[in-house]
């Protein structure tokens, strides 16, 4: 990296992005900043809603480089993996991509030796926002508002709280499978609305801005509890996929409880009729009277009063 | 008629179809509904909208049309001679209730299987009409899978395949002998004739695809089909023979393995114990070693003991990695990919992981940490630049050092 005539040895930069998740700004800024040959330890980032240093010292104005300079290059697994991983909440995430595009110059392999330190804190950011925007794909419930403007007056609402700054990211997603659907996702980070012909960006919302419920609710609910088989409680492997979190905004989740603990009522009761079968035989009058009594092993003596 | 209440009969069906231990939605052709008057998207990857107390993912509303059965197998709880609650849709009502819990994003398709009414054919009629409510009337983009009835006549078997993205038939169980004492009504040369005519028709669907682009669709997710474990006597050994062989000859996409689990209103023929959960776990495990590491069927049956069966301490691959000891350790930094994968502990993503980094660096043991889930788990195993274990596979205990310890593996023991 030739250092430029016109860049201070020691200058700071602070370089402001206008949203958190705008890959393009970020680019076209590290961009320059390359080709300028400024140092990844002599950049600020920062980006709205973001913990960024609120005393970070700087030259808020970018250099310029010189029309000669060689010009930046990145692979193709690179620009993929830095447009999502940007999308993370991590304050650190911008300084953390130019730290690895101002390597990636140097060695244009950096990228694949998945035991470097940056690589691997890129991936699990990357990671972290996949999971992220799956889980939205996944876990997004929209409830129905009857709207009385137009003729197909139906409206789907939801509420949901991404981790990460993957609202606008994965408009697509939605608009592709509901085309013809009118629906809003609202979230804290921001909201979007479709009207079957344009998606539009709206601010930040509440939940109280949502609907309460919908009566289809019910249906989905019994489903949820049909379809688990109580026989095979396996809470953990639950809990993996879908973290307590996303609990509050899922119709289903408040059905959970219960459900493991009829389960394990199950459990218990079958435990003791297993025990029962290898109990000695009764050998005195008496104790067979005593056993009869106790016995609760079919469903009719189950539901005598002695219960 | 149905004087039943939807929610009542959808608790019913549910219920009923829980058995059916397929809910995936993944790998069918990619559509979306832009541009179309329809609804729905599928986009590679199958996505589990929930997940129930028993760990599994819901992706689908998975329903019976109908669980009254003319048929009377064993092992199932809505045979003839069972007497469970009844309950019947209608193919429209199964199409709106699709079309609602789609809309509300609970799901990505359906899954629809029956008990067989009237007539197989009769049946497949209607199962049929479900589908076809959604692809036509509604344009529906979401997944299908429909279960089909081996005894319906092949022209309907066919038509399932046009709307559907999954056809699935069940062998139900894996030796021929437990089909016929346990399934009286069902015939295995009917089923493995259904499936080969459904291979035929995949394949001539994806080789008319690739010549005109409008050429109609048919099952472009495959077929599946599943397999009861614990019913009948098959060991694990025939099992998995039976597994490679149908993989082999109908390309079968997945094969399912469901434990038998002892039903309400059980037939006497059953077992009453009913198959410890690992064991199915133990079939999945090797089900995936022959698909994605490379083992053939005959190396997966030498994980067995003698008895045929798969330890159930231990994972199939350490139980072979055991048998086979002097195979090891392998060199990390120069060992070939399918040598690696033998390794227990290492997955695909671990193996991929250590042969991108190898090309950087000589791989020492803290490098190979960071690319894996468990260290401790292959150090046995694997020899880098700064570690050896020298007499690590020869200890007679290893089986006892790498075995997980018992307690979590299921909740009671059969
Ligand atoms: S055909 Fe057999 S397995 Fe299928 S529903 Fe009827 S009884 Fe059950």
């Amino acid at each position: 990296m030739s250092p430029l005539r016109h860049i201070e040895p020691d200058t700071c930069y602070l370089v402001h992005l206008p949203e958190p998740d705008d890959f393009d700004a970020w680019r076209e800024r590290a961009r320059t900043l390359i080709q300028c040959g400024v140092p990844p330890d002599r950049i600020v980032w920062t980006a709205p809603g973001g913990a960024g240093d609120l005393f970070a010292q700087g030259d808020p104005r970018l250099p310029v480089p010189d029309p000669e300079a060689p010009p930046v290059r990145a692979s193709r697994r690179f620009v993929e993996l830095a447009r999502n991983a940007m999308l993370h909440t991590d304050a650190e995430r911008f300084a953390l991509l130019y730290r690895a595009l101002w390597r990636l110059q140097a060695n244009p392999r950096v990228m694949e030796d998945k035991a470097d330190l940056d690589i691997r804190r890129i991936e699990e950011l990357d990671k972290a926002v996949r999971r992220d925007s799956h889980k939205m794909h996944a876990f997004v419930r929209f409830r129905r508002v009857e709207s009385d403007e137009e003729e197909n007056g139906e409206h789907y609402v939801a509420w949901f709280e991404p981790e990460h700054h993957i609202l606008r990211a994965n408009a697509g997603f939605f608009v592709r499978r509901f085309a013809n659907m009118k629906w809003s996702i609202l979230t804290p980070r921001g909201s979007l609305h479709w009207d079957g012909e344009t998606l539009e960006e709206g601010p930040p919302a509440q939940r109280a801005d949502a609907p309460t419920g919908d009566p289809m609710e019910d249906l989905w609910r019994t489903y949820y509890a049909s379809i688990f088989n109580p026989a095979r409680l396996k809470v953990g492997a639950m809990l993996k996929e879908m973290p307590r979190k996303y609990w509050k905004n899922m119709p289903e989740a408040a059905l959970i409880p219960e459900l493991i603990a009829g389960a394990q009522k199950r459990e218990l009761q079958m435990v003791a009729e297993g025990a029962l079968e290898t109990e000695d035989r009764p050998e005195t009058l008496k104790a067979v009277d005593k056993a009869i009594h106790q016995c609760r092993r079919c469903r009719s003596a189950a539901s005598t009063t002695r219960r | 008629m149905e004087s039943q209440p939807i929610l009542e009969r959808l608790e019913i069906l549910a219920d009923a179809a829980k058995y059916d231990a397929s809910c995936a939605s993944s790998g069918t052709s990619s559509r979306n509904s832009l541009g179309s008057k329809g609804i729905g998207s599928t986009e590679g990857m199958g996505i589990c909208h929930a997940y129930a107390p028993d760990g599994r993912c819901i992706s689908l509303l998975k329903i019976l049309l109908t669980n009254h059965c003319v048929f009377d197998c064993h092992y199932c709880i809505n045979r003839k001679s069972s007497n469970v609650r009844r309950a019947r849709f209608t193919p429209q009502e199964v199409a709106d209730l699709t079309l609602s819990f789609y809309r509300r994003n609970y799901i990505e398709g359906l899954f629809l299987s029956s008990g067989i009414v009237k007539s197989s054919n009769r049946t497949m009629e209607q199962l049929i009409e479900a589908a076809r409510i959604l692809r036509e009337e509604h344009d529906f983009r979401g997944y299908i899978h429909l279960k089909t009835i081996p005894e319906a006549d092949p022209e309907l078997v066919h038509q399932a395949g046009l709307y559907a993205d999954r056809v699935s038939i069940n062998v139900e169980l894996p030796t021929d002998s437990g089909l016929t004492r346990l399934a009286p009504d069902k015939n295995a040369r009917q089923i493995e004739g259904a499936m080969g005519r459904t291979k035929d028709d995949i394949a001539e669907a994806s080789d008319a695809k690739r010549k005109f682009r409008h050429a109609p669709r048919f099952a472009p997710a495959g077929q599946s089909t599943q397999m009861i474990v614990g019913a009948d006597a098959a060991t694990d050994a025939d099992i998995v023979g039976k597994a490679s062989r149908l993989y082999g000859s109908f390309g079968l996409r997945r094969i399912y393995y469901s434990a038998f689990s002892p039903i309400p209103d059980a037939s006497a023929v059953l077992p009453l114990k009913r198959p410890p959960l690992i064991r199915e776990h133990r079939l999945y495990q090797s089900d995936w070693l022959m698909r994605f590491y490379g083992y053939k069927p005959a190396e997966v049956m030498q994980a067995a003991g003698v008895d045929g069966m798969l330890p159930l301490d231990i994972d199939p691959k350490l139980a072979w990695a055991l048998k086979f000891r002097d195979r090891f350790p392998l060199d990390v930094n120069r060992a070939a990919r399918e040598d690696l994968l033998r390794v227990p502990g290492l997955g695909v993503g671990a193996v991929d992981r250590i042969l991108a980094a190898r090309r950087h660096r000589t791989l020492r043991l803290d490098d190979v940490a960071r690319l894996t889930q468990s260290i401790a788990k292959v150090r046995p195993f694997l020899c880098t630049v700064d570690w050896r274990p020298t007499t690590l596979t020869d200890r007679a205990d290893l089986r006892a050092l790498l075995a997980p310890k018992q307690e979590q593996l299921e909740l009671f023991a059969a």
